[in-house]
């Protein structure tokens, strides 16, 4: 019973850390950028959901629908501002620029809130539903639901809309979608706003499961790095199989054997999937050989 | 020949000459007569503090019992009569950073003295350095075992030794318990693990059994099949090796899994005043227990200072003070004594006479020194939640007025007056 308990945790847990790693591996996709200020932005996303609760009593949920737009205009702020105007080695300076972000946000979070813990409440938090043997904590449980319908939106609109078409195509050869009309620094944009967008999203979960500070960010970049390597760079439905992959794989050691080794067991199937697909479960290969 | 009132000018130029190599004779054996108006010369202390990573919570809250320490002994004369100067540098959680600071603070900025950063795993590197440099490090937040079993003689904690913090609630279960199944669980970390395996090995030794024993890693962020084991477990008491943020989302958990231990103690998480309540909700701290090496109301020296001084600096009230600010203030208010008594600023003068068996007294109780550098005179207290209050319960019989422990938490969530 522990271990389908574990298993449930896993894919619950799984589904929100697949949402912040989407962000991240859309971004890689399309812009060829690493985004390390990820970790950062999501804890911007928490303490942004965090203000709201405490100042004006809005529900995290309800949080979001002013967090998320705000964190999406940040996204394209920093694309036009910071991203764009690099001309030169873009892979490396972008690189250090999300980087400069991150400090940049993190020095920000630590004046404006110190850096005591805080964590965000309302009344249903702690809750569960009960069934059988079996728990399910209620903020899990929407927290998965949430995500789940926030990446199949992501998927349609990256299959099924003309917005998505450009994205793939420029995630394909961004040189060709150039020629063929395709404004690529515009579908960067919104790619780099959706991505911070989701932090948002992701923030304000992480904030109602975890107590957190503006130094939070150092847990989260490690996990969302290894989800997106083992679901392939670019790949939404990568990144969901491989962050319930890590969760379950996780959880189940913890209960089972110890949570030391919890994380050993994945890093070593990661070595293993690795060694046969270097380009991850869903990448592929060779898409940027041109 | 015209003679000046101050003779010949032969004379004058011998006088001139006297006069110079008085001076210079005066200033090399330093008899110079001193201009009254000159400030002492500061002695300065260089601190490596953790003000981001993962543990800058507690670092800031160090940097804060530095700060109000500074300020009290200035106050109070200083140090040799000097006013005391405290150099930061931030360590951003790494054993690496923490290397360079002391460094710098020893071979570039000369500092007088340093004392020591946040947490075991700094303190062991910082340590390292300033032996190699025979430089004294004192300090209050860093004594986890492995600081003393690598024998250098360089290093003192003032504050109770981390092998015994929850023995004293060991020692009070096993002599008013049936011996009965414990839920262990503790983060991989060189100070919080051994607090809960020596608790383990002392109560293990008095038949209470292990109903499950999980260690987890630093890096942790889901902590949901770690509760759902213990929870799991059925455990009566629960014994968690926990560090702040870790201990509240525990708590979240055990909620959520409607696991209510009669009995839960922390290693850490509870001390930190307001953010642990607001963390984890001021209805559901009632019952949990947590060791601390420092009574807020007490009456040993200085205390009553440094809890006005804090709460004027930086507001909040005496439950909102973090546990780090007393063991980052005791660790300097021992430094003063002690080279005050040596009467020299020299490391080598006071390592000695650390080492000699002398007598402390600090905002935490008496110091004294084991030959390993951990402080054999305080005894570890434990504090429990009761009604929104953060009280002190055990030891039992000991100088201070503890209030009668809780043996049976209620239900979360209805903390009784909170």
């Amino acid at each position: 019973m522990l271990v389908l308990q574990a298993i449930i945790e896993g894919v619950l847990v799984g589904g929100f850390y697949a949402l912040m790693a989407a962000g991240l591996t859309l971004v890689f996709g399309v812009m060829d950028i690493v985004n390390f200020a990820i970790g950062a932005l999501i804890v911007l996303g928490a303490y942004l959901s965090y203000s709201l609760t405490i100042h004006f009593h809005i529900d995290p949920f309800v949080s979001l629908i002013f967090t998320t737009p705000l964190m999406t205009a940040l996204g394209m702020f920093i694309y036009v501002f910071l991203i764009k105007p690099i001309k030169t080695n873009k892979v490396v300076m972008s690189l250090l620029t999300m980087f400069a972000v991150a400090t940049l946000i993190e020095g920000i979070l630590d004046i404006c809130y110190n850096s005591g813990f805080v964590q965000i409440h309302a009344s249903y938090i702690n809750n569960s539903l009960r069934i059988g043997k079996l728990n399910f904590p209620l903020i899990y449980v929407l927290s998965f639901l949430l995500s789940a319908f926030l990446l199949s939106c992501l998927y349609f609109v990256t299959y099924r809309t003309k917005f998505g078409r450009s994205l793939r195509a420029s995630m394909q050869n961004p040189v060709a979608a150039r020629l063929v009309g395709i404004d690529t620094d515009r579908v960067s944009m919104i790619t780099l706003g959706i991505g911070i967008g989701l932090a948002a999203i992701g923030g304000m979960i992480f904030g109602t499961t975890n107590a957190f500070n503006a130094s939070s960010s150092y847990d989260i970049i490690s996990r969302l790095l290894v989800i997106v390597i083992l679901g392939g760079f670019g790949s939404v439905g990568g990144a969901l199989v491989a962050a319930i992959f890590m969760l379950v794989i996780q959880d189940v050691v913890a209960v089972v054997w110890s949570p030391v080794w919890g994380s050993t067991a994945f890093y070593m199937i990661l070595m293993l999937v690795l060694l046969v697909r270097p380009q991850g479960l869903f990448g592929k290969k060779g898409v940027r050989a041109q | 020949m015209h003679i000046s009132r101050f003779g010949s000018v032969a004379s004058r130029h011998k006088v001139q000459l006297g006069a110079a190599l008085s001076a210079v004779a005066l200033a090399v054996t330093g008899l110079a007569v001193p201009n009254a108006n000159a400030a002492p010369k500061p002695i300065t202390i260089g601190i490596s503090v953790s003000l981001s990573g993962d543990f800058s919570g507690d670092g800031k809250a160090t940097q804060q019992g530095y700060k109000i320490w500074a300020t009290w002994q200035n106050a109070h004369g200083g140090i040799l009569g000097r006013p005391v100067v405290l150099k930061f540098l931030s360590d951003a959680s790494s054993p690496t950073q923490v290397v360079t600071n002391y460094q710098k603070f020893i071979t570039s900025d000369k500092v007088d003295f340093v004392l020591g950063p946040y947490s075991t795993k700094l303190t062991k590197p910082a340590s390292d350095i300033a032996n190699r440099y025979h430089y004294v490090m004192l300090e209050g937040i860093g004594g986890g075992p492995s600081v003393f079993s690598r024998g250098l003689k360089n290093v003192f904690d003032v504050s109770a030794s981390a092998t015994y913090q929850l023995v004293t609630y060991a020692k009070w279960l096993a002599a008013t318990q049936k011996p009965q199944p414990i839920a262990y669980a503790t983060m991989d970390d060189p100070f919080i693990q051994p607090m809960v395996d020596f608790a383990k090995a002392y109560l293990d030794a008095k038949g209470f059994t292990e109903a499950v024993y999980k260690v987890y890693p630093a890096e942790t962020t889901d902590f949901s099949p770690i509760a759902s084991a213990v929870a799991a477990s059925g455990a009566k008491i629960a014994i968690l090796g926990t560090m702040p943020p870790d201990g509240y989302a525990m708590i979240q958990n055990f909620i959520q899994a409607k696991y209510n231990p009669d009995q839960l103690i922390m290693a850490s998480g509870p001390d930190q005043g307001a953010d642990f309540t607001k963390s984890v909700g001021i209805t559901n701290t009632e019952g949990i227990m947590v060791p601390n090496t420092w009574i807020p109301t007490s009456n040993y020296t200085g205390n009553k200072d440094m809890v006005a001084l804090y709460i004027k600096t930086y507001g909040g009230d005496i439950n909102s003070i973090n546990a780090d600010v007393p063991e980052a203030f005791a660790a300097g208010q021992v430094l003063a004594q002690a080279v005050n008594k040596v009467g020299s600023t020299s490391n080598v003068k006071l390592q000695a006479y650390l080492h000699s068996g002398a007598k402390f007294m600090s905002v935490q109780g008496p110091v004294q020194f084991a030959a390993d550098g951990q402080n054999s005179g305080a005894a570890p207290y434990v504090f429990q939640w009761q009604k929104g209050q953060y009280v002190p319960v055990l030891p039992l019989g000991g100088p201070d007025k503890v209030s009668p422990i809780e043996t049976l938490r209620p239900a979360w969530g209805t903390t009784p007056g909170a």
